[in-house]
């Protein structure tokens, strides 16, 4: 079988210096998304361990082996945590979830932990949807938007096109700034008929970079109407996998001429990070 | 008076010349990335068919989304007009076309006259086109050829949830997987795509008759979603992938 370029790489990490057994509330988020999984474990509502791994055909499983993954290397079980949110498109298959809750909140709710409370546009950016939302102070949804349709402005349809390029996905971004003059942005919506066009350019002996850049600028592109028609607020932060990817995300800056809030947190986790806040919201509640 | 239309598509370039208004020969063959290179050799191929010289040629019309590349062309019609001008010279009975191609899709309704009322279009979204069948073909490992075939041995209704060729290949991986069998997922495919084209038709508003024209209509399957999405009878031209170049070779210009 040849390379596979899409694949991404597979993690868990655990904060080292934190102990859960000092800990009152441990709570957990799981967000089967399409293409990939997340499972956070919050201790007293701070971020202690997560996972995230690629969904596999068999949803229930997907969310069990993202818990386990996230629970490895902290010394707990399952059975140590209070409650579980689960969220997502496979939502319903988290077989040991207390309750679920839609994506659209928990990523408001986890990008509201992540970058603060001024944010007030969140940019979602999945393997299979994109989604606009605007946020209050407290994390709370006031509108939403979403794409779920086409794979264009997709993690999908950047998958494709690592594929098809033979360029590891991680890799990207990086390679699309390589290039001596930014070039026109590819013109086909259509991951379809972006394909066809982009084996056109090559042809005609562009550069791989150069076809890379067209491609993330037809991407930033795409997402850009979806964003107008909902209104950007300042703070502006882009969540999801596509975050990671600096050749679209600087590209889709510039074009709305507002910059994105970054820092150190995953931006793949805002889904589960929130399950994870709601679930400590629900325990605190159920307490009273 | 020799007249030629050239219909440049997305995948395949087609040319019709007619002599007197009455088609004398033809050829198709493969886009591929040569474009003008290529319509130039298939437009010699087809004059030396007919014994024509390229002196005696008093029009060419190119058409199609890659017409600029035939640059040879003496004037150029938009896809709409040359797909009204073939289906209703071809049936005068015509009061809806719609047009399947590899990447495009578009309905018409057109008068008594043939003059065109309104139109619909796809040009920007595989799921209504040719394209959508090609990439889950690949999936399936059926070719393009017995696709319509494989889908009529089918009498099963699986909905096929994804709209977008992109995700839709994921959808029918699943279904191989899960034993789903491979005529029961050809047929979701080509209902996938009629009740696409059905929606476009309504967009327009359609009553008989119906003129299905583009590569699309030689795969049977999809006819028979078409038909039954639209729940009336569709007429098919013998060579439904050349009514445009033959549009085309009809609007002289003159």
């Amino acid at each position: 079988m040849s390379k596979e370029f899409w694949r991404w790489k597979e993690y868990n990490w655990v904060n080292e210096n934190m102990d859960w057994r000092t800990g009152d509330i441990i709570t957990a988020g799981v967000d089967v998304g399409s293409v990939s999984s997340q499972a956070v474990i919050l201790v007293d509502g701070e971020l202690y361990a997560y996972s995230s791994m690629r969904t596999g055909s068999d949803s229930p499983k997907s969310s069990t082996n993202a818990m386990n993954w996230a629970l490895e290397k902290t010394g707990m079980t399952l059975n140590d945590v209070q409650y579980v949110v689960g969220t997502g498109y496979g939502r319903v298959n988290v077989p040991f979830a207390n309750k679920t809750i839609t994506e659209i909140a928990c990523h408001a709710r986890g990008a509201n932990k992540m970058y603060g409370s001024t944010v007030r546009t969140i940019l979602d950016m999945g393997g299979q949807d994109c989604k606009a939302i605007r946020v209050d102070e407290k994390g709370k949804v006031t509108n939403f938007l979403m794409n779920d349709k086409c794979a264009a402005g997709t993690g999908r349809g950047m998958e494709v096109f690592a594929d098809l390029l033979s360029v590891p996905i991680e890799e990207i971004g990086d390679l699309s700034f390589q290039v001596e003059e930014e070039p026109p942005p590819v013109s086909s919506t259509c991951v379809v008929f972006a394909k066809t066009e982009a084996t056109g350019l090559l042809r005609e002996g562009w550069p791989k970079n150069k076809v890379i850049a067209a491609y993330c600028s037809a991407m930033a592109h795409r997402v850009v109407t979806l964003l107008e028609r909902i209104g950007v607020e300042s703070d502006f932060v882009i969540t999801g996998g596509i975050a990671k990817n600096r050749g679209v995300v600087n590209r889709l800056s510039k074009e709305i001429g507002v910059e994105t809030l970054k820092n150190d947190y995953d931006s793949q986790i805002a889904g589960a990070l929130g399950a994870g806040l709601f679930a400590k919201a629900l325990v605190e509640k159920e307490r009273k | 008076m020799i007249n030629v239309g050239i219909d440049v598509g997305a995948k395949n370039i087609k040319i019709v010349a007619l002599q007197d208004g009455k088609i004398v020969s033809k050829g198709h063959v493969l886009a591929g990335f040569e474009t003008k290179d290529t319509s130039q050799a298939l437009y010699n191929e087809v004059l030396k068919k007919a014994n024509i010289s390229p002196e005696e040629v008093n029009s060419i019309t190119s058409t199609g989304s890659g017409r600029k590349a035939a640059d040879f062309a003496s004037n150029s019609v938009t896809e709409v007009t040359a797909a009204a001008k073939g289906a209703t010279n071809m049936f005068p009975s015509a009061r809806c076309v719609i047009d399947v191609g590899a990447e495009e899709g578009r309905t018409i309704r057109c008068d008594n006259d043939g003059k065109i009322i309104d139109f619909a279009l796809n040009e920007k979204c595989a799921a209504g086109a040719g394209a959508f069948i090609e990439a889950m073909g690949r999936a399936l490992e059926i070719s393009i050829e017995d696709f319509g075939k494989i889908s009529l041995q089918s009498n099963q209704e699986i909905p096929l949830n994804a709209q977008c060729a992109v995700f839709a290949e994921s959808e029918v991986v699943s279904l191989l997987h899960s034993k789903t069998e491979k005529k029961d997922i050809a047929k979701a495919v080509n209902d996938a795509v009629a009740s696409r084209i059905t929606s476009m038709a309504r967009k327009v508003g359609f009553e008989k008759d119906i003129i299905l024209i583009g590569g699309m209509a030689k795969n049977t399957g999809f006819v028979a979603a078409l038909t039954k999405a639209l729940e009336t009878d569709v007429i098919i031209p013998e060579d439904p992938e050349y009514i445009l170049a033959y549009g085309a070779a009809l609007l002289t210009g003159n």
